[in-house]
């Protein structure tokens, strides 16, 4: 081919593999593969598609042990933008969770603004319709003044793009915890829905199909962003400010509406669409093609820019955001700019399609690439060694036995209920917009929030989930765990569990205590999604989640998915009438120290992180059919998850909600009083039922071999619990509702 | 009834006051898009809440050139019944079909939650089929809804009864622990002088099925086809 002398020149100084985190090995490997140098255009896409954030270069390997398939799967994980599954009535749902990690580590607004928009594009490129937005964050003690900042500024940045767009938010979690500090956790999902058949695949589709780029013009933000993701974090990192795009969501929501339109509308037009994220142009248009089986030929000059002075290789690179790539079939092209104009938005033809399997890049006047596309997107990948950290190995061996029982369980549970893990999260979600689109049926601050489906009975379940806590002391298990939270919790909507997506944020996985880390969690939601029979159907990975202070802590994030076939048996999470049954089910009142293992309690009342962390997928696999069967039957009046804080925060959330108290003053508790009411080892349930009801559903429970304890009457406004605990619902609330605004205050 | 409702660029509760009027109430409702420029046909026009044009600039402040707008302004001289809420109340101050302005929340922070209105005037054509002093849930959801009018104006609405909606709590007390955003006397929705022109910040096609926890919108949309339909 033909290129300018200085692309063959020293193009791969050490200052420039570092520049898009190549090592020398891997350039050597292009280099082989290629059979002679890169130019620099080429190696700029080379370090950008062979990054962690786009190349799975630690992952990949792992993803095999996940369980993909089922009949209601409709695409191969990894294959698409987000994986779509099958819901019946003619509806299918799209949905994937993603990291925004880094770009809100050094600029919180829009970092998380943007993090929300790359995942709602990956899910309006297939065609369908983003209706639900969840989230999942983490940071560092609130009582360090730059934590409070980059918790208000993340939560502001996804309200503001979220609502901007007309796109509810519908459920998450907020977490804190000293493994987040300097290194927050920002992971964005949305859930989108289309006619069954109507989904469009990213992708070139065959030679002689154009390549129009649409939307926002292309500046050089976000240069290297996909390799920023796959670094760690250091000093430096405030640097790399001008690798943090900055968001338009006014112009995404029309991207949005003009996308859903071609595709639902006109899709004879199209072979396929694509968004413009990570390794911006270079993924899109490489990916498209390597799914086609087609090479492609691109001009740089053909972009619409917002400055001057950019050159092939800015162009191949940028991450400006608010841009797609829709493919194109010849003769329509006309077709497809009078829809976009008619939406207020700006198309360029950019390239074609080709048959010999190169991205052939002409810019300036000259040729500046020519690879293989297979090259580009077959990254060389790792198997790291792994061996467990031996500190945590050693926490993991703490006896909570050995720390004395709660003294006082009243006071206990105020100062649990006023932890900012535990403590109601209405600062967050009141910031966003959770009704718009009117399909809420059950809105943020339940174990799930529920959307219907215009023009059926059915509704949907979604949730997030984390646990980094229990991850850290024991990786499978504690993974495993956090899938099975995430099933009770859309099971205790009266779901049925059918799907998960999943973002794993760990460490440098080139360390073996790291890979260590990620290679166990992958085996325990593989197992639990075995038992739970949800696939995994899509995900993102983000590694290099260190600061100088050390790793993250490991923390795998489950958003699951569940159905309800009928809207109107939707199960609540609170009491709702005086002298309804409240039982508990699944594992029993009484608990053994160890089930405080990585407990809340432990950290805020012993300052402890430590124990045993374990689970039981046979049982927790039974809890959750109980779960859909009786809210099915029509048999539960409430249903809420016992997790964080255990069976008396879960009590009190069931009392808060309505102002209905529980009197349960002859619950036994056992030996262990703190271990009964704080305990987070898993598979228990609070439900409550009429009487008339009771002994149905103590049928149904023995017929799934679950213990069911009958643990009083709902009614009055007090919750008491066994000898020990007796409080006054609106003290409970004062302590709950109060702790975040007073914090941020 | 025919009802229009408008779809600006950014504008995101369109389809949603469509279901409420068309699916659930069973009353034509069709979607009319900023460019166009007649509402012949239409007996009643309601401006959505949303973004228009991302509302980088004021909020509402582009949306009021906007091609549709001269019709609207024609629609309003004839007294024919305009109803905005969120941004579409927003819009109809800025376009000075209604008066005062609204700015930032005081709490500097976007707000989305359920909040009570007080009923002030049940005998308008956008209440009529609520009770003076009633307590309606209307959801709300914006960053900037705080409601702003000088004194002479303030005193003006209140002299000519133009204040229908005011936040209250769910006993329907007017207080300042139940202003969700800073509005001056508490002010959620006005009347214009002619009676023909409503805005709001409260979202009533939120709050028109049970399944969606309330039923109180459905008594504004009652009132405006009892009034015009």
């Amino acid at each position: 081919m033909s290129s300018r002398t200085d692309d063959v020149t020293s193009v791969a100084s050490d200052e420039v593999l570092a520049q898009i985190a190549l090592s020398r090995d891997e350039y050597e490997l292009a280099k082989e593969r290629l059979g002679r140098e890169p130019t620099h255009v080429e190696l700029g896409m080379i370090g950008a598609l062979w990054s962690e954030h786009c190349g799975y270069k630690h992952s990949r390997p792992l993803f095999r042990h996940f369980p993909t398939e089922g009949p209601q799967i409709l695409t191969e994980l990894g294959s698409e933008n987000a994986g779509a599954v099958d819901i019946g009535e003619g509806w299918v749902v799209v949905m994937k969770v993603e990291s925004h990690n880094h770009p809100s580590a050094i600029e919180p607004y829009e970092g998380a603004a943007t993090g929300v928009g790359g995942i709602v594009r990956d899910i309006f490129a297939m065609g369908a319709r983003p209706i639900a937005l969840l989230d999942s964050l983490r940071f560092g003690p609130l009582d360090d003044p730059d934590n409070r900042r980059l918790f208000s500024g993340v939560v502001s940045g996804i309200g503001g793009y979220g609502n901007c767009l007309g796109i509810p938010n519908i459920g998450g979690e907020t977490v804190f915890g000293r493994g987040y500090g300097g290194n927050p956790l920002v992971n964005a999902m949305c859930v989108g829905i289309a006619p069954a058949g109507t989904l469009v695949s990213a992708t070139t589709a065959a030679a002689d199909n154009l390549l129009m780029v649409v939307g926002a013009d292309t500046g050089k933000d976000g240069l290297h962003g996909a390799t920023f993701a796959s670094v760690e974090l250091d000093e430096a990192s405030a640097e790399r400010r001008p690798a943090v795009q900055v968001g338009n969501p006014f112009l995404e929501k029309l991207l949005m509406e003009a996308c859903v339109e071609l595709v639902q509308e006109h899709s004879d037009w199209i072979v396929g669409l694509q968004d413009l994220g990570a390794a911006g142009l270079t993924s899109a248009a490489i990916e498209s093609a390597v799914r086609g089986g087609t090479g492609v030929r691109i001009d740089t000059d053909a972009i619409p820019r917002r400055e001057a002075g950019l050159t092939p290789y800015d162009v191949m690179l940028s991450e400006s955001q608010e841009r797609m790539l829709a493919l194109v079939k010849p003769g329509h092209e006309d077709d497809v700019r009078a829809l976009f104009e008619r939406w207020e938005l700006t198309t360029a033809l950019v390239g074609v399609s080709t048959d010999d399997g190169l991205a052939h890049i002409v810019g300036d006047g000259a040729d500046v690439a020519a690879i293989d596309v297979g090259l580009l997107t077959e990254p060389p990948t790792y198997e790291g060694e792994a061996w467990q950290d031996e500190a945590a190995a050693a926490l993991a061996q703490f006896d909570p036995a050995s720390l004395p029982d709660v003294a006082d369980a009243g006071a206990a549970l105020l100062q649990l209920l006023g932890s900012p893990n535990i403590a109601d999260k209405s600062w967050v979600t009141r910031q966003y917009d959770q009704q718009v689109l009117t399909n809420t049926v059950v809105v943020p601050g339940s174990d799930a929030g529920v959307v219907r489906i215009k023009g059926t009975n059915r509704a949907i379940a979604l949730c997030t989930d984390g646990d980094g806590r229990a991850v850290q002391l024991n990786p499978r298990a504690g993974a495993a765990r956090t899938v099975a939270e995430a099933a009770r919790n859309v099971a205790c909507t009266g779901a049925r569990p059918l799907a998960v997506t999943d973002c794993l944020n760990f460490g440098n996985p080139e360390r073996p205590q790291i890979y260590y880390q990620l290679s166990q969690a992958v085996l325990g939601i593989a197992d639990a999604c075995r038992a739970f029979e949800t696939p995994v159907v899509s995900g993102n990975v983000s590694l290099y989640n260190e600061t100088p202070d050390g790793p993250v802590t490991p923390t795998p994030v489950i958003g699951m998915l569940g159905l309800l076939e009928d809207v109107a048996k939707v199960v609540p999470m609170g009491f709702q009438a005086e002298g309804d049954v409240a039982l508990l089910v699944g594992a029993g009142l009484a608990q053994s120290a160890g089930s405080l293992g990585g407990s809340e309690y432990l950290a805020v009342a012993h300052e402890t992180e430590a124990g045993p962390v374990e689970v039981d997928l046979t049982a927790e696999a039974a809890l959750v059919d109980f779960l859909v069967a009786a809210a099915d039957d029509g048999l539960l009046r409430s249903a809420h998850d016992v997790s964080g804080g255990g069976l008396a925060v879960a009590i009190a959330e069931c009392a808060m909600a309505n102002g209905i108290g529980l009197d349960a003053t002859s619950a036994e508790l056992g030996s262990r009083v703190d271990a009964s009411l704080f305990g987070e080892s898993g598979n228990r349930t609070v439900v409550s039922v009429e009487p008339g009801k009771l002994a149905a559903v103590e049928a149904l429970a023995a017929s799934k071999g679950l213990p069911l304890v009958e643990l009083g009457h709902a009614g009055g406004n007090r919750i008491r619990l066994g000898a020990g605990l007796d409080l006054p619902i609106d003290q409970m609330a004062a302590a709950y509702r109060e702790a975040l605004p007073s914090i941020m205050a | 009834m025919r009802f229009a409702v408008l779809v600006f660029p950014g504008t995101w509760s369109d389809g949603d006051c469509q279901y409420a009027l068309r699916d659930i109430l069973g009353h034509e409702a069709d979607l009319i898009w900023h460019r166009e420029s007649s509402l012949d046909g239409y007996d009643a026009v309601i401006f959505p809440g949303g973004f228009s044009y991302g509302d980088y600039l004021r909020c509402g402040a582009l949306a009021r050139f906007a091609p549709i707008m001269a019709a609207v302004q024609r629609h309003a001289s004839r007294g024919r019944p305009i109803f905005g809420s969120c941004n579409g109340f927003q819009i109809l101050c800025e376009a000075g079909l209604l008066p005062g302005v609204l700015m930032r929340n005081d709490s500097l922070q976007f707000r989305c939650e359920p909040q009570y209105v007080r009923v002030e005037r049940a005998d308008t054509g956008f209440s009529s089929d609520c009770r003076e002093g009633q307590a309606l849930m209307l959801p709300i959801s914006h960053g900037e809804g705080n409601y702003h009018a000088n004194d002479e104006t303030l005193a003006m609405l209140q002299d000519e009864g133009r204040v229908v909606f005011r936040y209250c709590d769910a006993e329907g007390v007017v207080s300042g622990a139940s202003n969700p955003n800073g509005s001056r006397d508490n002010i959620a929705g006005v009347l214009n002088a002619e009676g023909n022109v409503l805005g709001m910040m409260p979202h009533p096609e939120r709050a028109s099925e049970a399944l969606l926890g309330g039923e109180d919108g459905l008594s504004i949309w009652r009132s405006i086809i009892d009034r015009w339909g």
